[in-house]
């Protein structure tokens, strides 16, 4: 991180380098195997959620039950669905691909909340120290004793389903894993010499809040968010499985799950595609995850 | 050594004190607990205040608190909005099949992962180890419930082996604890290899080889034994949501326990069994975590806890 230091004097060279990077990346992210699997996953769901609309070939609330449990159509092909219908005739495809929607705003929107708080609670506490810090580690420390779906099921077992109630817990439970690395991280900082020289030339906290320590937590962030979203992706499945999740009435693979149990001896179709999906997408960020952590942060502890 | 046992234990009590706060809240936040209880029934006003006041809902908050406070302590829950029951008594009843889904989860994850992770770091780079990391790989992006689903619908569907779901003898348990054991083993074997990688990279390793010890005893004797505190750090922290995980796979298996309990309350709006059942989970945890963290000393005497940030 001293590189961007030096630079500094040399505001062409820098800009110029920093392309370099970013190419550097891509062209690193290409040739390694698992990140170009995971990005292709990552890519074709955030696709799917994109422009649903477009790559739907049904309406996936369309209720046809003439239809009901039809199987695929290459097992069957009188059926007009590729993947099969679901218990009251929908496309399971449509539905599979609508149903991106879900898990990805949940994974996205509750990384950027927990994130938020996260960032913010972990520099107060990790560049000011003192009792602030005593206060927001001993918070950290309780709600990392409460496990996620123990406190999920108490409050939308109350609250009833609904995807920003998932978001808000998930902000307000995961913020403790970006709190604990930026605290650390702030802590080291702030002792290295660049910071105290900052000091020395008499830039105040925020600025060098700003301007020295938050681009090197970054990469932690970064790896974190990604492998934050995997989880959240399965989190909000499972409780929409239990019925706690969001809205029954929007297409969900969670929900396309909850459905399905009822019918695995008869039409495993149902059961086994909505899963795939869920698999495949977390895969996506895990390995994509992976190698952001092996090439930023190798020893980053999560 | 006392003074850091005292102090873990001041710990978990700030946690039962947090925990029982946030259910606290999220009562009150349903409203009126008593217009719950009625339901969509309109009752009289009398009956209303009968209710209310024999519930201490009428008492301050304050009081209100220290009252379920001190059920915590006492283990007096209240009683089912539906049967009427005590709710420690319907939840200890069930105890006993969460704690053995959970415990049976934990040996099959071992009994993989252990095995998995010491091949991958020893063969590191071989096709082993690919395998072994895909498997790990595997394990974290398997929704478990949906793991449960294909599970049933291979053995208990397609061949008939074993039982669906419901407790219908020891057999039962079978596809249950492979879920949950399949899903933490992936994890589990990350880190086994891991810990496996550094502790071989050790002076004592290479010096134990060189005196002639034949690979595998070095490897298992001098290597695992050293690896192992990770593992059982991470199954200490990893037991909340092993529980979490617990509660859904139930669901998914009917099996009779805590989860299961909970899960039907919630669709029967029975509040004091929603809560209860977490609060006792809830401190099942916690007391786990202490026994974890107490128990480090005994695998490695060299740790000092005065030192250990808790």
């Amino acid at each position: 991180m001293s590189e961007a230091a030096i630079q500094k004097n040399d505001r062409p060279a820098k800009i110029k380098s920093k392309k370099n990077k970013v190419l550097i990346f891509f062209i690193k992210l290409i040739r390694n195997p698992s990140a170009l699997i995971g990005s292709l996953l990552v890519l074709t769901a955030i696709g799917c959620a994109l422009f649903a609309p477009f790559i739907a070939p049904y309406n996936p609330e369309k209720i046809n039950l003439i239809e009901r449990l039809a199987p695929p159509s290459w097992v069957d092909p009188n059926s007009p669905y590729l993947l099969g219908g679901d218990p009251i005739g929908r496309d399971l495809l449509s539905r599979i691909i609508y149903g991106a929607r879900v898990s990805l705003l949940v994974g996205i929107s509750g990384v950027v909340l927990s994130s938020i708080f996260g960032v913010i609670l972990g520099l107060i506490a990790g560049f000011f120290r003192g009792w602030l810090d005593e206060l927001i580690m001993r918070i950290a420390d309780i709600q990392l004793a409460f496990p996620f779906i123990l406190f999920a099921i108490v409050v939308m077992s109350i609250l009833g389903s609904g995807i920003w109630k998932i978001i808000i817990i998930l902000g307000l439970t995961y913020w403790v894993g970006f709190a604990r690395i930026v605290r650390g991280q702030t802590m080291s900082l702030k002792e290295t010499e660049y910071i105290q020289a900052a000091y020395v030339v008499g830039s105040n906290n925020f600025k060098i809040i700003m301007k020295h320590v938050l681009p090197n937590v970054f990469s932690s962030i970064l790896v974190l968010s990604t492998l934050y979203i995997a989880e959240f992706i399965l989190l909000e499945a499972a409780l929409t499985f239990l019925g706690l999740g969001s809205d029954p009435t929007i297409p969900s693979w969670g929900g396309m799950l909850a459905d399905s149990r009822n019918y695995l001896s008869t039409a495993w179709w149902t059961a086994t595609f909505p899963g795939i999906a869920i698999m495949l997408t977390v895969m996506g960020f895990n390995l994509l995850g992976d190698w952001l952590r092996d090439e930023l942060d190798p020893n980053i502890q999560i | 050594m006392l003074l850091y046992v005292l102090k873990r234990l001041l710990h978990s009590i700030y946690v039962i004190l947090a925990i029982s706060l946030i259910v606290f809240i999220a009562l009150r936040l349903t409203g009126d607990p008593v217009a719950v209880m009625f339901g969509a029934g309109e009752p009289t006003k009398s009956a209303i205040e009968h209710l209310r006041a024999s519930l201490g809902l009428d008492k301050p908050l304050i009081m209100q608190y220290l009252i379920f406070l001190k059920g915590i302590f006492t283990l007096n829950l209240g009683t089912s909005f539906r049967t009427g029951q005590p709710v420690s008594g319907m939840i200890f009843s069930r105890m006993g099949a969460t704690v053995v889904l959970a415990f049976a989860g934990v040996i099959v994850a071992l009994i993989i992962a252990i095995p998995v992770g010491i091949i991958s770091a020893v063969k590191r780079g071989t096709a082993w180890d690919f395998l072994g990391r895909i498997f790990s790989l595997l394990g974290l992006s398997f929704p478990n419930f949906w793991l449960g689903i294909m599970l049933i619908m291979f053995f208990a569907v397609y061949l008939d082996w074993l039982p669906a779901s419901g407790y219908d003898g020891p057999v039962s348990i079978i596809l249950p604890s492979l879920t949950l054991g399949l899903i933490l083993a992936g994890v589990l074997a990350r880190l086994v290899r891991s810990s496996m990688l550094e502790v071989l990279n050790k002076q004592y390793i290479t010096v134990a080889k060189s005196k002639g010890t034949s690979e595998w005893l070095v490897v298992l004797r001098h290597g695992f034994r050293n690896a192992l505190i990770p593992v059982v750090t991470f199954l200490g922290i990893q037991f909340g949501s092993l529980l979490g995980g617990t509660v859904i796979i139930e669901q998914v298996f009917a099996w009779p326990g805590v989860g299961q309990l909970i899960i039907n309350a919630i669709s029967e709006r029975d509040y004091p069994v929603v809560q209860g059942g977490v609060i006792i989970l809830a401190l099942l945890m916690v007391f786990v975590n202490l026994l974890v963290d107490l128990s480090y000393q005994f695998i490695d005497p060299r740790i000092k806890v005065e030192g250990r940030k808790a």
